[in-house]
């Protein structure tokens, strides 16, 4: 049996005394979409940012298609791998963020290359018509010169995905990818993931969309001061959540 | 004020003026080129330095920035000859501004790398780039955008702080003119004539400065 893609086990965060993840176990297969939902500062943004080890973890530990990320044990002591080896165990992950964060200094197309060239050790011409397919996927081939400051937001996030899954990654990440977005620019986006997920690919969202969490994920999880509040099915979480809390959460969130 | 006296006496002393006007331009260019090689590490240990590294260089910064030029020359004219290091007026002159330049080009490298957004960096690393391939791809051209206008600005400084080798001897334009005044005592012609050339050198500084800016600016 192959190993999971992501597992997760115990896995314990600090920022210095305030614990902001209390033990989380999570797994996920191939083709898995699971979407973390949960008020502000119940951690699951730092969940997401430990799995390519944006954040250091303390305790427990991350996996990435049977290879733990960013530690290893010698002698009975945890160290931290060199810088090297977690570049590497990084680009087995895909991320997009919130703020896009597309590099301003770079057209759209040669976002996308980068990590192709530098990372991926690709040729330019290659690099080039790998980034310009993924750029096709997402809509964006006719801005492929465009700088980022002459891109609307939806636009520069479609990139931002095309640049992550360029790099043909085992996982991706969105952190809250649609929050920094005017309402009317949303859909776009969305409607890129939603073609991404039809496609098979794995992925770990944080989204405040309720409604395309049901839609799209085969996993919800309900995320309470660093803790699992309550996991399962998108229809039971949504329609039959167990704990006050999450109700609360669901009709706040005007689900 | 007679202009054609003072023209006559400028053409007259045409030579040692233009062998001025060359030393100054070649004080500014060395000392703004090692200034500015020894200000990136400068602005580099103070970002990314660690414990002390880091401490003593934020202290020869703060205190090459809180010591005005002159004494900074005076020192490393005089004081550097009595602890054995023997350099010529040219010399430790050249050295002063060269400190002195390092100190605010690594403040600005400094200034610029951490007013670059963290999400940045974290995109970089998100698609599997190094420490380095983040600084080389990333960091350092957005860098070298914010860092030019204020590096323009240095430089022109260091251009006017030459001039104040003139009080160790090194005969660059303020001086070579000072001597021709000492001569034909046309003192008020002649220093305007000796400041319009600090402008137009620095005004060329400016211009170059603001076409390579337009140069690299992004499209928006």
């Amino acid at each position: 049996m192959t190993a999971p893609v992501l597992e997760i086990r115990n896995l314990h965060k600090r920022f210095g005394q305030v614990e902001v993840l209390k033990g989380i176990d999570l797994t996920m297969q191939m083709g898995d979409v699971v979407s973390l939902i949960g008020s502000s500062g119940s951690g699951k943004t730092t969940l997401l940012r430990c799995v390519n080890l944006l954040e250091d973890y303390e305790e427990g530990m991350v996996a990435v298609a049977g290879e733990q990320i960013g530690y290893t044990e010698r002698n009975g002591r945890r160290v931290r791998l060199r810088e090297r080896e977690i570049a590497r165990q990084r680009a087995m992950t895909g991320m997009a963020f919130q703020h896009f964060n597309l590099f301003p200094h770079m057209s759209a197309i040669r976002n996308v290359m980068l990590g192709l060239v530098k990372t991926r050790k690709m040729a330019k011409d290659e690099a080039y018509a790998t980034a310009e397919s993924w750029l096709e996927r997402v809509g964006m081939a006719d801005r492929k010169d465009h700088y980022p400051g002459q891109l609307s937001g939806g636009q520069q996030q479609r990139v931002a995905i095309a640049r992550a899954i360029a790099m043909n990654p085992q996982l991706m990440l969105f952190d809250e990818v649609t929050s920094a977005l005017d309402p009317e620019l949303v859909s776009e986006v969305l409607a890129v993931i939603k073609g991404l997920v039809a496609d098979g690919m794995t992925m770990l969202l944080v989204t405040h969309e309720m409604q395309f969490a049901h839609d799209v994920s085969n996993k919800v999880v309900f995320m309470q001061d660093g803790r699992i509040g309550e996991e399962g099915p998108p229809d039971q979480l949504f329609y039959n959540p167990k704990s006050e809390r999450l109700a609360a959460f669901l009709k706040s969130s005007k689900f | 004020m007679d202009i054609l006296q003072t023209l006559d006496a400028i053409w007259l002393a045409r030579m040692p003026i233009l062998h001025g006007l060359g030393n100054t331009i070649l004080i500014s260019l060395l000392s703004i080129l090692m200034g500015t090689i020894l200000g990136v590490v400068v602005g580099l240990l103070l970002t990314y330095g660690i414990g002390l590294v880091r401490l003593i260089v934020r202290l020869y910064s703060d205190f090459l920035r809180g010591t005005p030029v002159f004494v900074l020359i005076l020192a490393c004219f005089y004081i550097l000859s009595v602890v054995g290091i023997q350099l010529s007026a040219f010399q430790a002159g050249v050295f002063a501004l060269t400190l002195f330049c390092s100190s605010h080009v690594g403040e600005i490298v400094r200034g610029s790398l951490q007013a670059i957004p963290t999400g940045q960096t974290e995109a970089a690393k998100s698609i599997g780039l190094t420490f380095f391939g983040t600084f080389f791809s990333v960091l350092l051209p957005q860098a070298l955008r914010m860092i030019l206008p204020t590096w323009v600005n240095t430089a022109t400084e260091i251009v006017k702080a030459s001039t104040l080798l003139s009080i160790i001897g090194v005969v660059e334009l303020l001086l070579s003119v000072q001597q021709v005044i000492s001569r034909t005592y046309l003192s008020l012609e002649l220093y305007f004539f000796a400041g319009f050339v600090f402008f137009l050198v620095n005004f060329t500084i400016e211009k170059v400065g603001r076409f390579v800016e337009r140069k690299v600016a992004l499209p928006t």
